[in-house]
């Protein structure tokens, strides 16, 4: 190792992997090598990467090989890159160095999240003032559209619903069970994962699950094999098609998203509640504070921020949230939400200057969420 | 007996109260109410066409011994002649490399961001944090024209960059906040033996970081596995490039009424994430708590 290393030295590239010379001939020689390659090794991994990016797009070879190809280039390629660029770097005079290397480290993600998040959402808003096809500027028409259309305003109401809602009741179920399975003795690992399941699957393969539920049949068509409409029936009431039931269809679809958010909240709020210290609980028990007291001025007092974040999460979730009911109603008999009516007018009625309003109206009321995330962040940081 | 409470004894006591058998049965009639729908989908992909068409799934517990009601003739067609094994094939082939490469790309990134000193590094960090929750619809009609320039569209790896890139602010964020918990001296000596900081992130920081890798690789692959979004917009319903969730969604609106295909259909979907979700269940949970809760 080199002795030119002092410990103050933060950023010591090369030194250590350089091998000893014997003259100047040799340093010359090695050092200009060196930097020839420090100057060609960029662009032979540029072109590697287009060539790439030429094969995974156009080849029609064996899908097997394609994503080995891609896995290749995704772990080998990936970090190839990344030796390469510091490669260079090194070879860069000492000063800019230090200056140049973060970059190195965090330029590849920075122009991920550039090319695919940040440029796209300031190009959406200016689609947003468009026409369907982009091609003139209409004014604020989407947006007037947006705030007239008769299903549009169904969905901002719908979707309110959902926000009202969806995140309090798997909150609230989730804080309970979570509460209740705290205590078992036996089974609490099991009891959670069969809350926890359905949160791997898919909300389209959710959605097959709950249509099955909710299925029903037109008189003259078959027995009920619906769960829903066997119980209705056993209970001594007629058949109901369920998800045709405005506005109740409504909440019979919220139903699934609280069966997939749930579990989610359970285990966050849990693993919260382990954290409360047990000798306050302990302490205050033994002052003479029954269960629910202990539960309503310690437990949740200590776990409030957790109720806090798992609550936003739910939000911004269901927000978002346009399979559920693309699958199950297709935005039909008053269910629309404002994610669905997005893609719907964008993808299925290819007006880009409607979807992106929609869009736009989406990401604007996810905004306090964003500030309200930011300023928690910041807070936690100033703790660290 | 003792008269006297001591501070375990009351302890135990509240402890005895509360465990009474109501909450217990609260819980198990709550496990119940959650499992049910999936296990009437479990039990109705395998009876025959015949027997989910004139009887509910429940029906079949009367007489589970009636071999006749029982078939895996739904597999069999849903597997082939709806192309499910095709479709399985091709998410699988959407989700592993869309689950590796913003690993990659994010484990650097959250080094610098944890370990180096560079100007705005805390402002960009910030941004990664207000984009954490940016909607995706907010994306997808410029990358969809990006896409169409680029002759792009449909092809998977359109889908896997733009996994990644959505991926990539969660990635960062779960994996900066890990590395940044690594022992502050192990780095710094690391440093002061002459290692750089390419040296520093390969042998020292991965190796210890594989706990906060493997919870968001799992993350990543039930998000991707299960997404429906992306791939309907940039990789489309065409049958060689069919994902799952595709098929199925297809599956749905063609067949809509055809429950021992649909629920046949589902649970090929379910199978990989619920049986990486079991196996892996503990890296799950703590990535979870990791990305929601301040440790």
């Amino acid at each position: 190792m080199s002795d030119q290393d002092t410990g103050h030295h933060v950023d010591p590239p090369g030194y250590g992997a350089r091998p000893p010379l014997k003259d100047d001939g040799d340093k010359v020689k090695s050092s200009v090598l060196g930097i020839v390659a420090a100057v060609t090794l960029p662009f032979v991994l540029l072109a590697v990467f287009y060539g790439a990016f030429l094969i995974l797009r156009d080849s029609d070879i064996n899908r097997l090989l394609i994503v080995a190809l891609a896995l290749l280039i995704g772990v080998a390629g990936v970090f190839a890159l990344y030796w390469v660029m510091n490669y260079s770097i090194d070879h860069l005079p000492e000063r800019l160095r230090v200056r140049v290397r973060p970059w190195a480290f965090v330029g590849p993600a920075l122009v991920f999240l550039s090319l695919y998040l940040v440029y796209p959402a300031i190009n959406t808003v200016i689609i947003s003032f468009k026409d369907s096809t982009s091609d003139g500027f209409v004014g604020f028409d989407n947006y007037v559209f947006v705030f007239t259309d008769e299903a549009m305003l169904r969905s901002i109401r719908n979707t309110l619903g959902w926000i009202i809602v969806v995140p309090a009741v798997s909150v609230g179920i989730g804080l309970a069970f979570a509460v209740l399975v705290d205590k078992l003795r036996r089974g609490e690992a099991v009891a959670k994962s069969l809350i926890f399941l359905p949160m791997a699957i898919s909300f389209v393969a959710a959605s097959i699950v709950w249509r099955f539920v909710y299925s029903f049949r037109p008189e003259g068509f078959g027995e009920q094999i619906g769960l829903l409409n066997s119980i209705w029936m056993g209970l001594g009431n007629d058949p109901v098609a369920w998800l045709l039931l405005e506005p109740w269809n409504n909440l019979l679809l919220m139903v699934i998203m609280i069966w997939l958010q749930t579990g989610f909240a359970m285990v966050i709020l849990s693993a919260a509640i382990k954290g409360v210290p047990a000798d306050i609980i302990e302490a205050s028990r033994i002052d003479g504070a029954n269960e629910f007291q202990v539960f309503r001025r310690i437990t949740i007092p200590s776990i409030l921020s957790t109720i806090v974040v798992v609550m936003t999460t739910a939000i911004i979730t269901v927000m978002k949230v346009f399979d559920i009911v693309w699958v199950m109603t297709n935005g039909e008999f008053g269910t629309e939400v404002i994610a669905e009516r997005m893609i719907r007018w964008f993808f299925r009625f290819g007006n880009n200057g409607r979807g992106a309003a929609i869009a736009v109206v989406l990401f604007v009321a996810i905004i306090p969420v964003m500030v309200f995330n930011v300023k928690r962040f910041k807070a936690e940081e100033a703790i660290r | 007996m003792t008269t006297v409470d001591t501070p375990t004894a009351v302890g135990k006591k509240m402890h005895h109260w509360y465990s009474n058998p109501w909450s217990k049965i609260v819980i198990v009639i709550m496990a119940i109410m959650w499992t049910i729908p999936t296990f009437g989908l479990i039990v109705s992909s395998f009876r025959t066409k015949e027997a989910v068409n004139t009887s509910g799934w429940w029906t079949a517990f009367a007489l589970p011994m009636d071999w006749a009601q029982w078939t895996l003739e739904n597999y069999e067609t849903v597997l082939f002649s709806n192309g499910f094994g095709n479709a399985f094939l091709n998410s699988l082939a959407v989700t592993i490399p869309a689950t590796v490469i913003p690993i990659a790309v994010a484990a650097f990134a959250a080094y610098a961001f944890a370990w180096m000193d560079f100007p705005g590094r805390n402002w960009l960090f910030v941004v990664v944090v207000g984009l954490l929750v940016v909607p995706l619809q907010m994306a997808l009609i410029p990358l969809l024209r990006m896409y169409t320039s680029l002759s792009l569209n449909g092809t998977f790896l359109a889908v896997w960059l733009a996994h990644t890139g959505f991926g990539l602010p969660l990635a960062i964020y779960l994996l900066r906040n890990y590395i940044g918990t690594l022992p502050r001296s192990t780095i710094e000596s690391a440093q002061i033996d002459g290692a750089s900081h390419f040296d520093i992130f390969r042998r020292l920081v991965v190796p210890l970081s594989v706990p906060a890798l493997a919870s968001f690789a799992i993350f990543q692959f039930l998000w991707v596995w299960n997404d429906f979004l992306v791939a309907l917009v940039f990789l489309g319903g065409t049958p060689d490039v069919r994902v799952l969730t595709l098929a199925l969604v297809d599956l749905n609106g063609n067949r809509g009424e055809a429950w021992h295909l649909l629920t046949a259909g589902a649970l090929i979907t379910m199978i990989l994430p619920l049986t990486v979700f079991f196996a892996l269940q503990r890296y799950f949970v703590r990535g979870l708590t990791a990305g929601s809760v301040k440790g």
